[in-house]
């Protein structure tokens, strides 16, 4: 116990309070309502009921109004509090509104109908959360087809960059050949060229190799990626040569020195571009819009993105189906942050 | 062991922030490939024989090169032989010769500063919505970047915490992103809520060109300023602090401090920061295109969706026309990157 105090009033270095720390706390608590506000408030939205999401001004919990089952009628019915001429107030459920006359069963006398200026009665609402909104789109839409498209781009994706990369940077680094710090120069030259300004060539290059509207031509392209090179060059620099050499006195093979001895030792290497990789593939957009238009191949972006464009927007779903894509992100966020927060200081890459 | 400091003790995890990573990950993807990494092995022992330990080298950068080649290379020089043919179809043997007609057409205006003037009009107002863009969200992310950067480097609690929470709209999608902000700033949508509880008039966010090019503004230095936070934090804790202790002795207070310290050893970070934001901010697309699809009209239709609108979404498909508007971006990133290269050497010869 007396840890916690100490924890929680200790001040790490001097001791009094300073207006640079007032300020300071204070943009930091504002930074962090304005950066997790939006997504809270998403979070929460996507519990609410179709009917709740619609309600003006809207309440930060998923409340939304009871309904009772009421003798005489197949739906259920919205229960309203009713306050009558004597003051006095009762529970009531509506049948349905005419204009500003509300027409209301009691719920002990089912058979007798009431009716009641909309005025005079107030939703009985509950805290409830509206997990159809997750369940339902499972079914209904191609949810889990997104789903698994995605996983596998990311997955595969991933697998292979590191694969061929890591090759690449230990041929880079640990070999004397003819033409290598030419090459190394092109792909180094080419780390600032996005895809965005060559999507027509390699469009056209997917359509020849018959990859258009395939997986493999959303993982393929972005495979051999000049950053994940020079993250893994720059590292296995740093690995003594005389391990390599005394390997090669043993007899080891060149591949078996590469995948025995250097990927275990580049492993740091190989977890900051397994985090940049999934990142990137996970949330990947425009390639994947362009190569990608049979539904069936869509990916979670590309999926969310179609269905947002739908002229009745279900707002209901959407927020539900955003929240799982941002789910996978955030949880390997929340384990790795410090890995990925150093790994991106250091390297000074997305 | 806690007697030795915790100060101590995190100076050590921060120097090696990856040793529990590969236990955190159980590096499932390197074990998954074991199997399929031997057999790739008895291949290449069997090529070593033939070529000998040192032309392996060429072996292990081949895949790398051969995707690097096919989908990076070729396509940025086939990019420029399609800014010079015309016709909609993306085979190259269907496709005339039309010399410089594809940038005539982009260049064709009366008046380069009145984009109504133009013949493709839409080019330049993409232009000019993507200049505007560029400047106000690169100077805010500047800015921001280095006061959050700052507020995080003061002596505080909860460090980690309050920098993940800066980071982490970093890590969602552009597509998540846009939703987001697409559910709070709807008519009906939070943020007019709270608007109406201050007292003010609800806004039409949505429908009104000023008011979504600034929030396609905020949104987009909301999402990324995390990163670039983190950047200029670890320049910030590079600077040693013997020279504000230096600084102190001679009496300088904070602001001096910060003016004649702090400003010119983090100038270098700075200008990365700069650079990087710039090009990125060039290529805005993706979360734009959530959130607003280019509109109102066309307020918020930049470069990259006048490449994506031209060659893949509209009826007829102008590759020509869209690969001389990438080799125009193109260029505009070039130079983006040699002025950062420029920087980058001139500030290391000083």
């Amino acid at each position: 116990m007396t840890t916690i105090t100490q924890f929680l009033t200790r001040r790490r270095f001097s001791e009094r309070v300073d207006i640079t720390d007032v300020l300071t706390y204070a943009y930091l608590i504002f930074g962090t309502c304005l950066m997790f506000g939006p997504v809270l408030w998403l979070v929460m939205s996507s519990f609410k009921t179709e009917a709740a999401l619609s309600k003006f001004p809207p309440t930060f919990l998923p409340f939304s109004q009871r309904s009772v089952v009421v003798e005489g009628y197949d739906d259920p019915l919205p229960l309203f509090l009713v306050t009558l001429e004597d003051g006095t107030q009762v529970e009531m459920a509506q049948v349905r509104r005419v204009g500003i006359e509300a027409q209301m069963v009691d719920l002990q006398h089912p058979s007798e109908i009431i009716k009641v200026n909309i005025n005079q009665r107030t939703e009985i609402n509950e805290l409830t959360f509206a997990w159809n909104n997750y369940t339902q789109p499972l079914r209904m839409f191609d949810f889990v087809t997104y789903l698994r498209n995605s996983v596998l781009v990311t997955v595969l994706a991933t697998i292979l960059t590191l694969i061929i990369n890591s090759m690449a940077a230990f041929a880079l680094s640990k070999y004397q050949f003819r033409g290598r710090n030419f090459i190394f120069v092109v792909i180094i030259s080419t780390l600032m060229i996005p895809i965005s300004v060559i999507l027509v060539p390699v469009y056209l290059v997917i359509t020849n190799l018959n990859m258009n509207n395939t997986l493999w031509g959303v993982i393929i392209p972005g495979a051999a990626t000049p950053t994940g090179v020079f993250l893994l060059r720059q590292y296995m620099l740093t690995i003594p040569d005389e391990l390599i050499d005394s390997a090669r006195i043993d007899g080891s093979s060149e591949w078996r020195i590469y995948w025995q001895i250097i990927l275990p030792l580049a492993r740091p290497a190989l977890a900051v571009l397994t985090i940049f990789s999934v990142m990137w593939r996970w949330n990947d957009f425009l390639w994947p819009l362009i190569v990608l238009s049979k539904q069936e191949l869509f990916t979670l972006q590309v999926g969310l993105n179609a269905f947002q464009g739908e002229l009745n927007i279900q707002w209901h779903f959407i927020l539900a189906m955003t929240v799982l894509t941002l789910l996978p992100i955030t949880v390997v966020f929340a384990f790795l942050q410090r890995f990925i927060t150093t790994g991106i200081a250091t390297t000074g890459m997305k | 062991m806690s007697q030795i400091g915790s100060s101590g003790q995190l100076r050590v995890d921060r120097m090696n922030p990856f040793e529990n990573l590969s236990t955190w990950l159980g590096f499932p993807f390197i074990w998954l490939t074991k199997l399929f990494l031997n057999a790739i092995g008895l291949v290449l022992d069997r090529i070593q024989g033939w070529i000998g330990v040192d032309r392996m080298g060429y072996v292990f950068v081949l895949p790398n090169l051969l995707i690097f080649g096919t989908f990076v290379l070729f396509p940025m020089l086939l990019n420029f032989y399609y800014a010079f043919t015309g016709g909609t179809n993306i085979f190259l043997n269907d496709r005339p010769f039309v010399g410089l007609d594809n940038f005539k057409i982009l260049l064709d205006c009366a008046d380069y500063l009145n984009p109504n003037t133009c013949q493709e009009d839409l080019f330049w107002r993409s232009f000019y919505n993507t200049f505007g863009f560029v400047i106000y969200q690169v100077v805010a992310t500047v800015i921001i970047s280095l006061i959050t950067a700052l507020a995080l480097n003061q002596k505080i609690i909860l460090r980690g915490f309050f920098r993940s929470v800066f980071f982490y709209p970093v890590l969602l999608s552009p597509v998540v992103v846009g939703l987001i902000w697409k559910w709070i700033l709807q008519r009906r949508g939070v943020l007019n809520a709270v608007l109406i509880a201050f007292g003010i008039e609800a806004i039409e966010f949505t429908t009104n060109s000023d008011w979504m090019s600034f929030w396609v503004i905020f949104i987009s230095t909301w999402a990324q300023m995390g990163f670039y936070t983190l950047i200029l934090l670890a320049g910030l804790q590079s600077i040693p602090s013997e020279l504000y202790e230096a600084g102190q002795m001679d009496g300088a207070g904070k602001l001096d401090s910060f003016r004649k310290i702090t400003l010119p050893l983090l100038m270098p970070t700075m200008f990365v920061v700069l650079v990087l934001s710039l090009i990125r901010a060039v290529q805005v697309f993706d979360q734009v295109f959530v959130l607003t699809g280019g509109g109102p009209g066309t307020a918020t239709h930049y470069m990259v969706q006048y490449i994506y609108r031209t060659a893949f979404s509209n009826q007829a498909r102008f590759f020509g026309l869209a690969a001389a508007a990438s080799v125009v971006l193109g260029v505009i990133l070039f130079a983006f990157t040699m002025f950062q290269l420029w920087l980058g050497q001139r500030s290391e010869a000083a």
